[in-house]
This record gives C-alpha cells, sequence and structure tokens, in this order.
C-alpha cells in the first residue's frame, strides 16, 4: 500500500508539512495573529504520520532501525523530536513550540532530502543479529530528539526572559508562553533526555562487556561525553547553580555539539556490509 | 421618524454624562416594573433592557412608529426624569442601524474601556431576563444570537481585545508571562493605599489566592488584609521575608526606597530558581532600580505599565476600522435575513408580546 511512493518520497511530503507548520506560523506571527495550536498541530502530526510511513519502508529494507547513515540519523532526531511534541505540545498548549518545532522538524528533514552525498551509502543490518544494540542505537537518538525540543524551549526562554528585561511585550513576544512554564519544560525535557540517554548506555554497556573488541572507542567517547555534558547540566539545574539564561544557553550549546557529533559518529563506525542505496534494495 | 420595525432608544456614555447616567441608571426593582409596564404597550412587539453603568438602552419590535417614543415616555416617567431633558441625551436608531449598533456594544466596540468583554455578558444577560419575561420573539431572538456570534468573531480575528489597559491589570498580566498561573503565586503588597488596593483586587481577580499587606501603618495594612482576606506583615520584615514571595506591588508614599538591591540579592540567593517580580507602582519609586539587573528579577515602574497599556490602548484603537467593516458585513448579512421576517411580525396585530414564541 504504502510502496506507491519511495521512501524519499514519503520523507519529502513529511518535510513538506512541517515546512508548511513553519510557514503558516511565521505568517501568523507576522500578522501579529496567535498561530492556531489546533491548526499548527494537525499539520505537524501529519507529517508525522507520513514521516512514519517514510521511515518504516527503510526500516523494512534495512531489517532494522534506520539509522545507517547520517541522512537517516537526522530523520530519526527529527521524528523523535516531534514524537515528544505531540505529547508535550498538547500538554502545555504552546502553540510557538508547535511552531519552532515544525522549524526543527523542517530543517533536519530538508537538510538531510537535499544533500545527497548524506544518503549515497547507507550501512544495512548494522546491528546484525542483536536487538539490544539496535534498541542502545535508537533510544540514544531518540534521546537527541528530547534534547532537540529542549533546545527549541531554551530558544523560547531567551526570547521570553529577553521581552520582559528589554519591555518588548507586544507583538509575537505575547504569544510565548510563560517564563516558569517554560523552565518547567525544559527541566522535564532534560531529566526526560538524560534518562533515555542513561538506559541506552546501560544497555550498550551490557552489549559492550560482553564482546569488547567490538566497542568502537570513537562512538564510546562522543556518546558518554554527551551523556556526561546532559547529566551534569541536569544536577547543576536541580542544585540551582545553572539557572535561566546560562541554563537555557548550556541546552542550546550541548545540542548543537550533539548534532555535530552524529558526523564522527557515523564516520567511525565499521560497517558489516557497506552497500549503496540501490544495491540495499 | 421613522416606520415601524427594529428600533434602539436609550442613552450611553457618548450621549450623556455620568451625573446623567446616575439618575438614567435601572436598579433591578425599577427594571422588573418597566418590564412589566412595557409588556403591556400593544405596539411593542418584543424588547430587550440593557442597563449597565455606561449605557441604557432599550431594543425593541415595534408594529408603529411611536413605539419607541413610548417606550422613551414609559422611561422617563419611571425615572421621573423630564422627557424635553432626556432628548437632550438620548440615542435612538431604527433598523439596520440599531442592528449594528447592538454588535458593535456586544464586541466592546462601543465601551467606555474600548474592547472590553463585561458588556458581552451584560448583553447575554439582558437578553436572558427578556426571555425569562417573555419578551424576546423571532426577531429578538435571531438578532441577539447573532450578535453573540459576531462578537465571538470580532473578539478572535482581531486585537480589540488584546492587551490591557489599566495599570493594574497591566501588571497582571506581566506576573502571568513570568509565573504563568496565579494560583500559586505569593504576592506581597508594601504599602495600603487606594492603588495597592487595586492591583491586588486585580490579582485576585486572576486567581491569586496568597496575598500579604505589609505597610509603615500597621492598622491600615491589618485593614486592607482583611478586605483582602490576606495576612500581614510588619513592615521592618519586608526586606527580611522577601525571598518568601513571588511578586512584590509596592506602593507606599516613602520619600525614598523601601526595598533595597541589598534585599533582593539576598533573597535571590535564597530562592534561586524561582523568579521575583517587583511591581513599583510608587512616585518616587519604592524599589532600587538596579534590581532588575539581577538574572531572574523584574522589575517594572509606573512609567512602564502606563507605557504598555497606552500602547495596548493604541493598538485596540487601530483595530476600530476592522472591527467594524467586519461587524457591518455581518449586519447587512443579518438585516437581509430579518427585514422580511419584521415586515410580517409587526403587521400581525395579534402578535403582542404575551404571544411571543420564546
Amino acid at each position: 500500500m504504502f510502496s506507491v511512493l519511495t521512501d524519499r518520497q514519503w520523507l519529502w511530503l513529511a518535510a513538506g508539512c512541517y515546512l508548511a507548520g513553519f510557514l503558516r506560523g511565521a505568517w501568523s506571527v507576522m500578522r501579529g495573529e496567535r498561530p492556531s495550536s489546533g491548526v499548527t498541530y494537525g499539520i505537524v502530526a501529519a507529517g508525522y504520520v507520513l514521516q512514519y510511513v517514510g521511515l518504516y519502508l527503510r526500516g523494512r529494507a534495512d531489517g532494522g532501525c534506520p539509522l545507517g547513515n547520517t541522512f537517516e540519523m537526522l530523520q530519526f532526531v527529527a521524528w523523535s523530536a516531534i514524537t515528544l511534541y505531540l505529547v508535550v505540545g498538547v500538554t502545555f498548549r504552546s502553540s510557538l513550540l508547535g511552531y519552532f518545532t515544525s522549524g526543527l522538524g523542517a530543517f533536519l528533514t530538508l537538510a538531510s532530502l537535499s544533500i545527497r552525498s548524506w544518503d549515497q551509502t547507507r550501512r544495512v543490518h548494522i546491528f546484525g543479529a542483536n536487538p539490544w544494540i539496535e534498541l542502545h542505537a535508537a533510544l540514544a537518538l531518540f534521546s537527541y530528539g528530547v534534547f532537540g525540543l529542549l533546545a527549541l524551549t531554551s530558544v523560547l526562554f531567551l526570547l521570553r526572559n529577553y521581552s520582559l528585561k528589554a519591555k518588548h511585550l507586544d507583538g509575537w513576544f505575547s504569544f510565548l508562553p510563560s517564563i516558569v512554564d517554560l523552565d518547567h519544560i525544559g527541566l522535564r525535557l532534560l531529566g526526560t533526555g538524560v534518562a533515555l540517554l542513561s538506559a541506552s548506555l546501560a544497555v550498550g554497556t551490557v552489549y559492550w562487556l560482553r564482546d569488547t573488541a567490538t566497542v568502537n572507542k570513537v562512538t564510546l567517547l562522543i556518546t558518554v561525553g554527551v551523556w556526561a555534558a546532559y547529566a551534569a547540566t541536569l544536577a547543576l539545574r536541580l542544585g540551582g547553580r545553572l539557572l535561566s539564561k546560562r541554563f537555557a544557553w548550556t541546552c542550546l550549546a550541548l545540542f548543537a555539539a550533539a548534532l555535530i557529533s552524529l558526523g564522527p559518529v557515523d564516520a567511525s563506525r565499521h560497517p558489516t556490509l557497506a552497500a549503496s542505496r540501490e544495491a540495499a534494495r | 421618524m421613522s416606520g415601524p420595525g427594529f428600533f434602539l432608544v436609550g442613552a450611553t456614555h457618548h450621549t450623556a454624562p455620568l451625573e446623567v447616567r446616575e439618575r438614567l441608571a435601572l436598579d433591578s426593582e425599577a427594571e422588573a416594573a418597566l418590564g412589566l409596564e412595557l409588556s403591556g404597550l400593544r405596539e411593542l412587539r418584543e424588547f430587550a433592557m440593557l442597563s449597565t453603568c455606561n449605557r441604557v438602552e432599550f431594543y425593541g419590535v415595534g408594529a408603529d412608529d411611536g413605539a419607541a417614543a413610548r417606550v422613551q415616555a414609559a422611561f422617563c416617567a419611571r425615572q421621573r426624569f423630564d422627557p424635553v431633558e432626556f432628548e437632550k441625551f438620548r440615542l435612538r436608531l431604527h433598523g439596520r442601524d440599531a442592528v449594528q449598533h447592538l454588535l458593535e456594544v456586544s464586541s466592546g466596540l462601543d465601551s467606555q474601556m474600548l474592547g472590553e468583554t463585561e458588556i458581552f455578558g451584560q448583553v447575554k444577560a439582558a437578553y436572558a431576563a427578556a426571555q425569562a419575561r417573555g419578551a424576546a420573539g423571532p426577531l429578538l431572538n435571531r438578532i441577539f444570537q447573532k450578535a453573540f456570534q459576531a462578537a465571538k468573531h470580532v473578539r478572535s480575528h482581531t486585537a480589540i481585545t488584546a492587551g490591557q489597559v489599566s495599570v493594574s491589570n497591566v501588571a497582571v498580566d506581566l506576573a502571568q508571562n513570568i509565573f504563568g498561573n496565579l494560583a500559586h503565586a505569593r504576592v506581597l503588597m508594601v504599602g495600603a493605599g487606594e492603588i495597592g488596593e487595586k492591583t491586588a483586587r486585580a490579582f485576585q481577580s486572576r486567581g491569586a489566592l496568597a496575598l500579604t499587606v505589609s505597610s509603615r501603618s500597621s492598622e491600615r495594612a491589618m485593614e486592607l488584609a482583611g478586605k483582602l482576606g490576606g495576612s500581614a506583615l510588619p513592615f521592618d520584615q519586608r526586606e527580611a521575608r522577601l525571598a518568601e514571595f513571588d511578586v512584590v506591588v509596592c506602593s507606599t508614599a516613602a520619600p525614598h526606597a523601601v526595598l533595597s538591591l541589598a534585599a533582593a540579592e539576598a533573597a535571590m540567593r535564597r530562592r534561586p530558581t524561582r523568579p521575583l517580580f517587583f511591581i513599583d507602582l510608587a512616585l518616587p519609586r519604592d524599589v532600587e532600580p538596579a534590581v532588575a539587573d539581577l538574572e531572574n528579577v523584574f522589575r517594572y515602574d509606573l512609567d512602564d505599565l502606563a507605557r504598555i497599556a497606552d500602547r495596548n490602548r493604541a493598538s485596540r484603537e487601530s483595530e476600530i476600522a476592522r472591527c467594524r467593516a467586519l461587524l457591518a458585513a455581518r449586519t447587512d448579512v443579518l438585516w437581509r435575513q430579518v427585514e422580511p421576517l419584521l415586515a410580517h411580525r409587526t403587521a400581525n396585530p395579534a402578535a403582542g408580546i404575551s404571544g411571543c414564541p420564546v
């Protein structure tokens, strides 16, 4: 049923939805109107379903989670962030969070689709027959999606803080959630992301301890580094030592670093089977 | 004078000064008695009375061109108001203009505080009262229902209700921008004057529960705390216990600052994760301006609040033309539906108020 389109075509459609959600929000904001939460949510949800279909087709072809190259990893991070938004967005009823999330989704999916070299080759069966290491990778990338949403929340926090300090409260600043609400959302997202990444590392550790020869030191170093940085941020935030603007800037910087680290992680992996995309089919 | 049909007669803040409106205002007893009297008018098919502090208006469907005049005469007699003098203040509209007026009133477009939403509830109450007394028939039903729809449409599609236009409400809006739900926000009022009380009431109206009053006069603090259902704090403890509060509203007449930078710094050290919001309504100012530089601390003074209120007011005023155009389009559609029904209703002598289907 889904094979009327290729996986990339489904993913293009999903990217189109995210872009439409973002542009629609931008249009509303420019006109001084609050972006409709319901409409934004609907557009993002439609994109989410389309992206799910695209990733499902990829995964079916791979026989596992589609995490075989930079393109797939970015798609998965975007999909994870949207998953969280579809839960968090309703809870906090923040139309601007939907607007920003659709922007992040559009950026990640369009960038990954546009740069062909990221999808020229892909490693298939990268997890072998081991479902635990696949779970480890999926959880790790899902946590990146959570951290992406945390970065967006941090942007909203910084904008709200600026608007209150500079006393610019009209226009689209008036659509921002309260500073305390944003702080609570940020803390919960950070806790969720750290929990997921911790679970990913725990699963990975069990696997690696059984077979230390397969440990990829670069991947291990980067993953542990990202986990340690976020865990330290969480500890400092809970201890009241990293607050307000500094907390928001830290979350933004960490996400940028985490995204950049995906490149070396992908490049350092030893494929069990390298193949062109066509060959994989 | 126009012919039979839909009319409005009354006086509003646009046509009558406050001292006249005071004399024209209908209390509930007078309204009930007048309602009964108007129900007996043969030439009045349907009617509704709207009485607020800014207007007293009668919307009616008359069988002849004398209906509005009879309503006006009955009202003047009830209020013991000279009918000749009333002519100087009265507003009388007919047909489509009366319909558009009702739509504008319901939308807050005709209100003294432009865009306020309380009038919507008042118009609804007036309509409900007309229904209860059997004075609202098919025409008023349709016109009022459409007026409510139009008001909701205007509110949600324009910025006519955006932003607060009074200083105390602007302050509460700002607190919501910082804390969101105010139910858990602890508010300290430093100073127990009129503006402080007004602001405290604005906080209460938006959900703030924990109010504490501190004043140089402990009696005055206790009195205001009693009125607000809050508690009093000795004035000399205001700085030492600052960390216990989220919002601090200052309005003393002290000649110097009563809350220092050092006190704010000490408070933030004890509560680093929660913002602290100072609303300084005093002149000279009560809070040292440098507190605004502290992280997670926000400070707004009277000028800041007045500037925001002025901007909101200007923003609402800039929406008037757009709102009128939206309402005019809806009035045209409604009038096209109502006019034929009106001809039938006013031509049917048997259809008195008692026979009105509600």
